[in-house]
């Protein structure tokens, strides 16, 4: 048995915010009681955590890992690596791997790496369509039987509604959300920047909010006619959150997520991104998909995360090497990393009063072990999986290179100064 | 010290912009005063996208300046081999350049490749961005016309811009550096083809048809239609352009008598502008080819050749 003691244990899943130790046994939570109630209990570990906040263990829904087929941006082991570092006990990698993640063998092969990593837990997301092209359905049922927690195209949105009509329908028969990229193709084509002040300065093609807004209120109408569990992912418009909370009091089973970055960054950051030496040169490490919107549009976002409109944080952990992004901006791929900056930049809001740590944690734990049907997962009620996190809220560091534990090294936030970072992560009753 | 590049209107300040005018005027009356600006200098014309005349200019004035260049174009270069720019110009650097003249399709390019150089940059258009030395020949050009015929002011002067405002580099740059000269800046084109978005530029005035705004402007300013405009759908036929936005011969009778003409080339005769309305003497077109080479030389003698003016 494990002891972590005089810890400020924060679960939004029992409303607990209070100093407790923490009894630990085999791979399961045994207890939470006040300090000292378990100094006569013999344990093979003491953890003294006074002046750290623990958690569940963090849980994301939505990361790109890269295996198999681009080992050269991550692989399962470097991504697990990096969502312990993190805090993340849990993960969801998206299908857009190489073969794709539509077949039941490219299931179990995720699993099988993610076992021999031994690191985090790894829940995979499958294609809705074989090849993620968009045309026909893969083959869902056999995928849930392998392991697979949710479906989603993500960056090659199913355009086509009958498609995603059907594909809605027969994964409720599995109970498995689907998760859209929100995107109307043909709006946004060509457009790295979102629509609006830099588009125009640049002369690029903007990506308009409404191509997020059409697709959203395409997916919830679609949720209201099959009645299937619908996820929004990285939602990044004010118009989104409006939808999603209007369908929400209409009583459909819709939830959504929203990055770290579109909650602390917006379109103007890309031109506050200047090379010391040069001015107005935006760096890919700014580029995603969605891209980076309005200050209204992330005023919204925070607003929603805050109200419970929007469910959870996502990192849309997205690696990405020097080929990929140091090059031309327009022709730069879309993503940045996102695991090991999630949970500190959620501090920072925190630290800043604009968000309750208890809603951070709830975005990070219950939402998201509720969309995964995780049980056991995201609390730390007694006989809950032993997956939790201690949290140092004041200590201050800077994010170098060198800790970086993904190979690729695509974050906008390289060199930024945090505030409050992750201690110690543990999974099934191991410290990793 | 880091080099100073010339990569954009936006963000210079007014002084600079006219120092450079000045410096062109100087040029253009005495070139042989600075034959040597350049000497053992070697400029690299880093085209990236096609273009015959900037950078024929852009070599004319490398010589008249004393310099020598080196250079390429995409199509023959291993741009498109899959090496990335990037490593195209670490190689060329090893040949030992001063300067760089960058032609290239992607906004923002000039700024990471003078980060990456550590050379100065000048920017030769950038996607649809920046044409910087563009709009300072158009500048010049007006105000060496204005000049002779009283007073080179562009405050209480309107210029018209007209055509595909929203693909134009040409366009952008002009409204930075018009407006840094006090001159009023009217926009006209279709919805489709129009920047939309103010936020990040100075003031200027948008009207959907030329006709009731010609006879208020000092200039106008047309742009070159892309025939791929009308398969992407922005307009029906070049047909209805002509119809609507070109400044053909009945709407340029509308224009004050002293009003003038640029473009800044090629010209689809017949569809933004009549071949008659291009070469009526109001047309400054062959004006802008000719000082091209003079504020090239002004830019590059200032920022590569580091004279201060």
């Amino acid at each position: 048995m494990k002891l972590i003691k005089n810890a400020r244990v924060v679960d939004p899943s029992q409303t607990l915010d209070d100093i407790r130790d923490v009894l630990v046994e085999n791979r399961t939570i045994r207890a939470l009681e006040r300090p000292g109630s378990f100094d006569s209990t013999p344990v093979q570990e003491t953890t003294d955590a006074n002046g750290l906040v623990l958690t569940p263990g963090f849980i994301d829904v939505h990361v790109h890992l890269r295996e198999p087929g681009f080992e050269s941006k991550e692989t399962i082991a470097s991504g697990a690596r990096a969502a312990i570092r993190g805090g993340f006990t849990s993960i969801a990698p998206m299908a857009n791997t190489e073969p794709v993640n539509d077949h039941a063998a490219i299931t179990r092969l995720i699993l099988e790496k993610a076992a021999l990593a031994d690191l985090c837990r790894v829940f995979p997301i499958g294609a809705v369509t074989r090849g993620q092209k968009g045309e026909e359905l893969a083959e869902i049922g056999l995928m849930a039987e392998a392991g697979i927690r949710a479906l989603s195209d993500d960056g090659m949105p199913v355009m086509n509604s009958q498609v995603m009509r059907q594909a809605m329908e027969y994964a409720s028969m599995f109970d498995l959300p689907v998760i859209s990229h929100a995107e109307d193709l043909n709006l946004s084509r060509g457009a790295p920047v979102t629509e609006g002040a830099v588009s125009s300065l640049f002369g690029w093609r903007g990506n308009p909010n409404a191509s997020e807004e059409i697709m959203v209120a395409r997916e919830i109408a679609l949720a209201r006619l099959t009645g299937a569990r619908v996820h929004i992912a990285h939602i990044s418009t004010r118009e989104g959150v409006e939808l999603v909370r209007r369908a929400k009091e209409s009583g459909l089973a819709i939830t959504a997520e929203v990055t770290p970055h579109h909650l602390l960054l917006n379109e103007l950051d890309l031109l506050k991104t200047a090379h010391s030496c040069t001015h107005h040169q935006p760096r890919a490490d700014f580029r995603m998909a969605p891209p980076l919107r309005s200050e209204r549009d992330q005023d919204a976002l925070l607003e929603g995360l805050r109200a419970g409109v929007i469910d959870m944080v996502a990192s849309d952990h997205a690696p990405h090497g020097c080929v990929d992004k140091d090059v031309e901006f327009e022709m730069a791929a879309n993503g940045i990393l996102g695991l090991q900056t999630t949970v500190p930049l959620l501090l920072g809001l925190v630290r800043e009063g604009r968000l309750s740590l208890s809603r951070m944690i709830e975005s990070l734990t219950v939402a998201p072990a509720r969309l995964l049907g995780l049980r056991g997962l995201g609390t730390l009620r007694p006989g809950a999986e032993a997956d939790l996190v201690l949290l140092d809220l004041n200590e201050p560091w800077e994010l170098l290179p060198a800790a970086i534990e993904s190979i690729s090294k695509n974050s906008p936030f390289l060199g930024r100064r945090f505030q409050g970072r992750v201690k110690r992560t543990m999974v099934g009753g191991s410290w990793k | 010290m880091f080099p100073v590049s010339f990569t954009s209107v936006h963000g210079q300040s007014a002084e600079l912009l006219r120092t450079l005018l000045a410096l062109s005027f100087r040029i253009k009356n005495d070139p042989s005063r600075y034959s040597a600006v350049l000497k053992n200098r070697t400029v690299l014309q880093m085209f990236v996208e096609n273009s015959t005349r900037t950078r024929m200019s852009f070599e004319a004035a490398v010589r008249k300046l004393g310099g020598s260049s080196i250079g390429f174009s995409s199509s023959g270069s291993s741009v498109k081999k899959g090496e990335t720019l990037l490593d195209t110009a670490r190689v060329i650097l090893q040949y030992g350049v001063d300067g760089i003249v960058l032609r290239h399709s992607s906004a923002g390019a000039p700024e990471w490749i003078a980060h990456a150089t550590v050379r100065p940059v000048i920017n030769a258009g950038d996607g649809a961005r920046e044409h910087p030395t563009q709009a300072l020949l158009d500048a010049f050009t007006l105000a060496e016309h204005w000049q002779s015929k009283g007073t080179a002011n562009f405050r209480g002067r309107s210029v018209l811009i007209l055509g595909d405002t929203l693909h134009s580099r040409v366009a952008r740059s002009n409204l930075h550096f018009l407006a840094a000269l006090g001159a009023r800046v009217i926009l006209c084109g279709p919805a489709t083809l129009t920047i939309r978005d103010r936020s990040l530029f100075p003031e200027f005035e948008v009207v959907s048809f030329p006709d009731r705004i010609l006879s208020e402007v000092d200039a106008v300013m047309v742009l070159r239609i892309q025939h791929e405009r009308q398969s992407s759908g922005a307009i029906p036929s070049l047909r209805e352009y002509r119809h609507f936005w070109g400044l053909t011969r009945e709407r340029a009778s509308a224009l004050k008598e002293d009003a003038v003409i640029l473009h800044p080339g090629p010209v689809n005769r017949g569809v933004e502008i009549d071949s008659e309305v291009a070469d009526s003497p109001r047309s400054l077109i062959l004006n802008q080819v000719e000082n091209g080479v003079y504020v090239r030389m002004a830019v590059l003698a200032r920022f590569v050749g580091g004279l201060e003016a």
